[in-house]
């Protein structure tokens, strides 16, 4: 028989619940219900909902791509100096994401360091365009990811790597074919855990890739514009957001990371 | 015009230097950071004993703060609209008095990188072209002007506030802007304003008025006339803003 559950651990996670929750509940009471449906199936929401799932989707493609071999990278490499390493790639977790987005615009700008080349040479401009809304999604969240999957690589048991290794496996079959399954729901958490981030971010994207309906107005921007002349609208968008992204973690959470 | 009267006419037994005191607490537009904490100082130079405290932000978000029970003196808002938000709720009774007024004015980047020469390039669609968001003050009133001018402006971001579209002028980000004639001032070297006639029919009003449950509201008022006074326009004159 299990011992009961000890209080000290009991009261402060019911408050934490109540604390995480109850701000959503209050969000849910003042919805103005009615309104809902037709708001949900107007043009605009409907723009701003598909570009937000796009947008977060690829961002997320972007962060697994570089973000993975990056966190291998931290976990695994004797590389030097891989403690600062490690620190400044959470660095755009604790940056304001506006400033981040302002560091972008500073870089791949128009007059940025990389960006006046890219304007100059390729006549390519990323800040206003939907791509500038995936960059500014993939730089706040990518650290998420790799925090994750790093954390889920330096806990697996590295005898299997070399394991595989001794019977004559290279590095990349090796990752490929031992590491990766062996750290698969710490990728999964990871992707989430992005994927979610990138769905919610405001202050680098609006910085960085503008707004404009259809290109780059995302629904938290069409969030915080709602809430400028009409709160109730505002909550409404809130709520579809909110809905949306509920039902595809509980999706996700149900197929992968129970298994 | 009548309301100013009214406010004047009841303030004057609260002068700035008879004493007010205690801490007064003033919701004001971001747009009037500078002028009001110099406004501030001033007061509280005036009047020992007292202290100003400013919560600056935007004017719709100081309604909302507001009309959900924030504990504040006197609201000073950037747009007739925002302060109604307020007066339809009750939490303000007082009639609210315009201080001061704003326009706009087309900034570019120093140098004018993109040869704007007036409202009708903000129809080209090669140039980059911030504006405000329709739904924040500064957008409603770009709207008056091209309304006016009989343009249709090509942007290629609408901005969530003043701030923000002067910032994307002042990194060479968009070619030019439509912002008030403050924000270019506050700017410095960084960017140039031009003025444009259509400016006229697109003129923003800046209303203040006292909380109806001010916490101090001898203070409030007090604190409001001294914005409504000579010494209160020649400081927002010196910060752009024209008079009433």
């Amino acid at each position: 028989m299990r011992s009961r559950l000890p209080v000290v651990l009991v009261l402060p996670a019911v408050a934490g619940l109540a604390f995480l929750l109850v701000p959503l509940a209050g969000l849910l009471v003042e919805t103005p219900w009615a309104t809902l449906p037709s708001q949900l199936f107007s043009a605009e929401v409907g723009q701003a909902l598909q570009l937000s799932l796009i947008c977060a989707s690829l961002a997320t493609i972007v962060c697994l791509v570089l973000g993975v071999p990056l966190a291998w990278l931290l976990a695994r490499s004797d590389l030097p100096g891989r403690g600062l390493l490690r620190a400044l790639v959470t660095v755009p977790l604790v940056l304001p994401p506006v400033v981040g987005g302002v560091a972008l615009l500073l870089v791949l700008g128009r007059r940025g360091l990389v960006g006046q080349y890219l304007d100059q040479w390729f006549g390519v401009s990323l800040p206003f365009t939907t791509t500038g809304v995936v960059l500014a999604e993939a730089f706040v969240a990518m650290p998420f990811l790799v925090i994750s999957v790093e954390g889920a690589l330096r806990a697996a048991d590295p005898r299997y790597e070399e394991a595989a290794a001794t019977l004559g496996a290279s590095r990349w079959l090796t990752f490929r074919r031992v590491t990766l399954p062996g750290i698969m729901p710490g990728v999964v958490a990871g992707t989430v855990l992005c994927w979610a981030r990138a769905l919610g971010e405001f202050g680098a994207t609006i910085t960085f890739a503008g707004n404009f309906p259809g290109r780059t107005t995302t629904m938290p921007l069409a969030v915080y514009l709602a809430l400028e002349t009409d709160p109730d609208a505002a909550i409404v968008l809130s709520i579809v957001l909110l809905l949306v992204s509920v039902a595809v973690l509980a999706g996700l959470r149900d197929k992968w990371i129970r298994a | 015009m009548a309301a100013t009267l009214v406010l004047a006419g009841c303030g004057s037994q609260h002068q700035p230097g008879t004493g007010v005191t205690g801490e007064i607490t003033v919701f004001a537009a971001a747009s009037l950071t500078g002028s009001f904490q110099k406004l501030g100082k001033e007061f509280e130079a005036a009047n020992p004993g007292s202290k100003v405290t400013f919560n600056f932000a935007g004017s719709s978000a100081l309604a909302q703060q507001i009309n959900r029970g924030a504990p504040a003196d006197v609201f000073a808002s950037a747009a007739p609209s925002n302060m109604k938000q307020v007066t339809d709720t009750g939490a303000i009774t007082a009639s609210p008095a315009t201080f001061a007024k704003n326009t706009l004015q087309i900034v570019v980047p120093k140098g004018n990188p993109g040869k704007i020469t007036g409202l009708a390039d903000f129809a080209k669609a090669d140039l980059k072209i911030a504006l405000c968001a329709e739904q924040v003050p500064c957008g409603a009133a770009s709207k008056k002007a091209f309304e006016a001018a009989g343009i249709t402006a090509a942007p290629d971001t609408l901005e969530q506030d003043v701030k923000a579209a002067l910032t994307k002028v002042s990194l060479g980000e968009v070619d030019a802007a439509l912002v008030y004639r403050t924000d270019v001032k506050a700017a410095g070297d960084e960017v140039e304003g031009q003025d444009f006639a259509e400016a006229s029919s697109a003129v923003n009003d800046y209303p203040i008025a006292p909380l109806a449950k001010a916490p101090n509201a001898t203070a409030a008022q007090a604190f409001v006339d001294h914005v409504l006074s000579a010494k209160g326009r020649e400081v927002l004159a010196e910060a752009g803003f024209a008079a009433p």
